[in-house]
């Protein structure tokens, strides 16, 4: 297998990874396999369609009308064979088997979900992912690096040989996040989270974009990808830190305009629970956080105040002993749902962590839009109680999948 | 950004409709406002000037003859296809302009309409109508009927779809049209990102549409199954009824789908219910889910009876019976099916599980398998037997070998993680343009080469032919090789400005390519032209001037208004080669008066109520809607009344009709 693909690479692909393709010849080890995978598809398929192409033409100058061959070897009743019959089904599915088996095994194996092992260049296994977590806004990436509280605007570092974690999601609009260079692309959706894993294994800066339409600004919505060795990471972390800009609720509205071809910005981060309420769709007072809505309806609860309290009753005993962990019953006990968390390492079990599916009581950021009444009745104890929450995650600030809404269903 | 603020404003009147929603500040709108005003006022005096209104409402508008039909779809067609590829030259000039920090010559208020509009009407009101109308043209007589099941049913699917193509075309002038892309995802098409009237123009276009197609679906499968002339049993029908039974089997069970998604869609917009919204409960990925599971049949729909044509077309230029006709309608019955398993594969990157990506990448990769079979069975076709070029065979012979790229790179895109690094990427773009322009375009100019000769009783000019035969052939390569290139290389599509300068290159190709195949169209125009200019010299009056197999050629040349004058009788797979082999009499005399469906204006004016109705949607005069939905039920029921529908074609006009036609042919002789 390793000379088909070395060989379908260098040949097939030598001459537009010359142009400077990310693509083709990209800087992480994930991209490569991924790669790969698409040079030794292309492989199989062409041992079937070159032979067609070739026919066609064949076929096409052989038989014209008036050509010798056309003449002499003209017969209008070979209209049926059973092997020929046979034997253009047969010759398809050999090759779809083939292609079917490669398919199973390399999107199991390249599943962005998937946390990454040593069978990826450079990775060591149980080496601690660099968390990243990314949202789409109108019309820039927001970047969280919760492990070195900072966080950047239009700008994606990451350290050699590292395995990084994204967690991804929107503010409004889809986007999908995609660098090229260090692997496949994936959808970014409000009040949902994705996930990705890769590596970077060369220096260097690269192309990051969004590939999927956002709207008006959604051509601008460029950053560059920097390659960094550790020590040069850390000058860029600490180039953050000392920005003298801070990304707190506040900074985060003025970000929240829409605005386009917006340059690199760098805060020390300065409010903990901002992504997770920015996943969960609480970032304003008297919003209620989804993961709550969800741990209230899952504890049977019949308004989401309740969702303090109401989550001691967790179906399974991991998700006790998770709630017991998180000291309090809070509704990070229900991390234990977010299907990929990085101590889960069942690949299947990876899927758009869904948004609920059950009405939310408070009213909506963009209640205006509806023309009902502001807050519910319900909504001020569910506010007290977000408030409360904050100690609790803080103290989970580091905790695998802190900042996952519970899974509906 | 003013417009923006008094979006919602309302008067009673006129409901969010008001000057300021005017493209008044877009230039290249206003250019082709005035000359759509003049071009449509020349028309307009022509028609006046030389008396065409009443023959055209009384032979055409209101015409239940599925022939008159079909040929007003392939109008509808080619009239759209105009515009839908104006939009095209627009993008590839924006996209080769906007480097180097210029900002192109689009803004993105602008651009993201034209790409939406773009997709939209080639698919809608392009592909459709096309293949509609063909199937409309050639079903009943390849099976011998004298008309479709219903033949009311069938002129008003024909203006619902103009009132859908109409409100499509308004939104040019009066407001915006969706800046959504075209399948309108929510988040982005839902009322907080989109609150102007676009995705309404959108979802009121389609719905109208809608109607036609859905009904038209219904009307050709009762068709096929009811109406097929004695003997010909199922695995005796042509190739492209086959096909066509298949595609109207997808239409009838995806677009109600359709149907439903946008009714939940508008019911977000205008209600304010939350079934993709962000918050409470809605979840954009359902109609991401919903919308394809339409979608993917849809691309079926069109290229099922472009596979039917080149079916009907290689085995006449090769003067053989198809190859392997069984294993061709099984590998149509299994795509059909097929096609309704694998939806999820538009969106592998939406983070579906990976053993659920694969059941879909697997599924979309077996697709492959009964396609294959066909792109065989035709090439076994070819295998002995003495090819005609004439232009449909160059057709086909073009569509097979771009065709096959297509699929080659349509497998690689349902490998998962293949798919993730060209998913949205102009290799994505270049791929269906591929499978679409390469199957369902190549297979409609085959169409319309190989039975132009039966609508109108001549044939088509060669030299202008060619001409556009070879435009689209080199053009088509040249306008998207360099997307699959530039796909493999990370750039992903519908971006408005470019940073990187060295791709400019490749735009330039692709824009020359799109020139090219302008002046491919230009030349089809010509064709057209030149072939009724020049009618006389490429008379047919054999009805047959293909030494064609099926039944549509037994006939005379354009056909009667009822198609056969006796119902023929099937004995073999391609009939009508079957009775020349047996030495077929044309019978001269023992004529009948023949019973036929009667005209009737409902069509025109459901479909006319429709558009005020969806215009008034879209702009909330709600006063309108009042008005126009009851007037629309109550137009609908006072037809039901009308009993005075059919009436006899006398003895002595179809007698006249076909001596006519035997004096033709001994002349001919």
């Amino acid at each position: 297998m390793n000379l088909i693909r070395n060989s379908v690479v260098a040949s097939l692909f030598l001459a537009l990874a010359g142009c400077g393709s990310e693509v083709l010849s990209p800087g992480g080890d994930v991209a490569a396999k991924t790669r790969d995978v698409l040079g030794i598809t292309t492989a199989l398929i062409l041992v079937i369609v070159l032979p067609v192409l070739v026919a066609i033409i064949w076929f096409a100058i052989r038989y014209r009308s008036g050509s010798e061959d056309a003449e002499s070897e003209y017969d209008p009743s070979f209209h049926h064979s059973v092997q020929l019959e046979l034997l253009i089904w047969a010759a398809p599915l050999v090759i779809i088997i083939w292609l079917g088996a490669l398919t199973w095994v390399s999107t199991h194996k390249l599943d962005p979900y998937r946390p990454l092992d040593s069978e990826t260049q450079g990775v060591t296994d149980g080496a601690e992912p660099l968390v990243v977590q990314v949202v789409s806004m109108d019309w820039k990436w927001l970047f969280f690096y919760p492990q070195y509280g900072i966080a950047t605007v239009n700008d994606l570092a990451a350290p050699l040989d590292r395995p990084i974690r994204f967690e991804l999601t929107s503010t409004e609009v889809m986007n999908a996040f995609y660098v090229p260079t260090l692997a496949g692309m994936i959808y970014t959706m409000p009040g949902m989270q994705t996930q990705l894993h890769a590596v970077i294994n060369e220096t260097g800066e690269y192309k990051g974009m969004s590939s999927h339409y956002s709207g008006a600004g959604f051509s601008g919505m460029n950053f560059p990808f920097h390659g960094l060795e550790e020590a040069d990471f850390d000058a860029w972390v600490q180039k953050a830190r000392s920005s003298g800009q801070v990304l707190d609720r506040d900074a985060y509205r003025e970000l929240l305009k829409p605005s386009e071809n917006v340059p690199s910005a760098f805060y020390a981060l300065g409010d903990e629970e901002l992504y997770h309420d920015i996943l969960n769709r609480c970032v304003e007072p008297g919003q209620v956080c989804m993961d709550e809505v969800m741990a209230a309806d899952h504890g049977g609860m019949d308004h989401a105040g309740a969702a303090h309290a109401g989550t001691g009753d967790a179906a399974s005993g991991e998700e006790a002993a998770r709630a017991e962990a998180a000291v309090t019953a809070s509704p990070d006990g229900h991390a234990g749902h977010e299907p990929a968390a990085s101590d889960t390492t069942a690949p299947d079990a990876g899927s758009a962590t869904p948004a609920p599916l059950m009405q939310q009581e408070a009213a909506p950021a963009d209640a205006a839009h509806w023309g009902e009444g502001a807050a519910a009745p319900e909504s001020a104890p569910a506010a007290a109680a977000a408030e409360q929450d904050q100690s609790t995650h803080q103290g989970m600030n580091h905790a695998p999948a802190n900042a996952a809404p519970a899974a509906a269903n | 950004m003013a417009v923006e603020a008094n979006v919602t404003d309302s008067t009673f009147l006129f409901g969010r409709l008001a000057w300021s929603k005017l493209p008044i500040t877009e230039p290249v709108v206003v250019y082709t406002f005035v000359a759509v005003v003049i071009l449509g006022a020349a028309v307009v005096a022509a028609l006046t000037y030389f008396k065409l209104w009443g023959y055209l409402w009384k032979e055409w508008f209101t015409s239940v003859d599925h022939k008159k039909i079909g040929i007003m779809y392939m109008i509808l067609g080619l009239v759209m296809f105009l515009r839908g590829f104006a939009d095209a030259i627009m993008m590839r000039l924006q996209q080769v302009m906007a480097f180097n920090g210029s900002e192109g010559y689009l803004n993105a208020h602008h651009y993201d309409q034209v790409f939406t509009a773009h997709g939209t009407i080639m698919i809608f009101f392009v592909a459709m109508p096309f293949v509609t109308g063909l199937m409309n043209f050639v079903v009943p007589l390849q099976i011998g009927a004298r008309d479709v099941a219903f033949p009311f049913l069938n002129n008003f699917s024909f203006w619902m779809t103009v009132g859908g193509a109409v409100l499509t075309m308004v939104s040019l002038f009066i407001g915006e049209f969706a800046q959504t892309g075209w399948l309108a995802f929510p988040p982005l098409s839902g009322v907080v990102a989109s609150p102007r009237e676009g995705v309404d123009y959108y979802i009121w276009g389609l719905q109208i549409a809608g109607v036609g197609t859905t009904l038209s679906g219904i009307n050709l499968i009762v068709t096929i199954l009811k109406m097929r002339c004695p003997g010909m049993g199922l695995m005796r029908m042509p190739v492209f009824t086959w096909t066509s039974l298949c595609a109207n089997i997808l239409i009838v069970a995806t677009f109600p789908v359709l149907t439903a998604t946008l009714v939940l869609l508008s019911l977000d917009r205008y209600l304010g219910m939350n079934f993709f919204t962000n918050d409470l409960g809605g979840n954009p990925m359902l109609y991401i889910n919903l919308i394809w599971i339409w979608g993917h049949p849809e691309v079926y729909i069109l290229i099922l009876p472009a596979f039917g044509i080149f079916s009907e077309v290689v085995a006449t230029f090769c003067g053989k019976r198809l190859f392997g006709y069984n294993s061709m309608v099984y590998a149509t019955v299994c795509i059909t099916i097929l096609s309704y398993l694998v939806w999820l594969h538009h969106f592998f990157t939406m983070g579906s599980g990976a053993s659920v990506n694969s059941f879909f990448g697997i599924a979309t990769m077996i697709i492959s398998i009964p396609t294959g079979a066909k792109i065989f069975n035709w090439l076994f076709t070819m295998y002995k037997g003495k090819i005609r070029y004439e232009l449909p065979m160059m057709w086909a012979v073009a569509f097979m070998l771009t065709f096959v790229i297509g699929g080659m790179t349509g497998v690689m895109l349902a490998v998962p993680p293949a798919d993730f690094i060209v998913h949205n990427s102009l290799f994505l773009v270049a791929h269906f343009h591929n499978v679409i322009i390469g199957g369902v375009v190549y297979g409609v100019f085959a169409g319309i080469n190989y039975w132009w000769p039966k609508a109108f009783g001549f044939k088509m000019n060669q030299f202008w032919g060619h001409v556009s035969f070879w435009c689209w052939v080199v053009g088509f390569w040249l306008a998207f090789m360099p997307l699959y290139v530039m796909g493999l290389m990370g750039v992903t599509r519908r971006l408005r400005v470019f940073d990187d300068p060295s791709l400019q290159i490749w735009f330039a190709i692709a824009a020359l390519g799109a020139a090219v195949i302008a002046f491919g169209i230009f030349a089809l125009i010509m064709q057209i032209f030149t072939s009724i200019r020049d009618r006389e010299k490429l008379r047919d009056v054999t009805g047959d001037p293909w030494d064609a197999r099926t039944l549509e050629w037994a006939t005379s040349s354009p056909p009667p208004a009822y198609n056969f004058a006796f119902t023929p009788v099937v004995y073999d797979v391609d009939a009508w080669h079957d009775m020349k082999e047996h030495g077929y009499k044309r019978p001269l005399s023992g004529f009948k008066p023949i019973h036929m469906p009667k005209n009737t204006g409902t069509g025109v004016v459901l479909a006319a109520i429709s558009v005020v109705l969806g215009f008034a949607l879209v702009w909330h005069i709600w006063w309108l809607v009042v008005l126009s939905f009851p007037a629309l039920i109550a137009a609908a029921i006072w037809h039901t009344f009308d009993y005075n529908r059919d009436f006899y074609i006398p003895e002595a006009t179809v007698t006249e009709t076909e001596d006519a036609r035997t004096k033709a042919l001994s002349n001919a002789v």
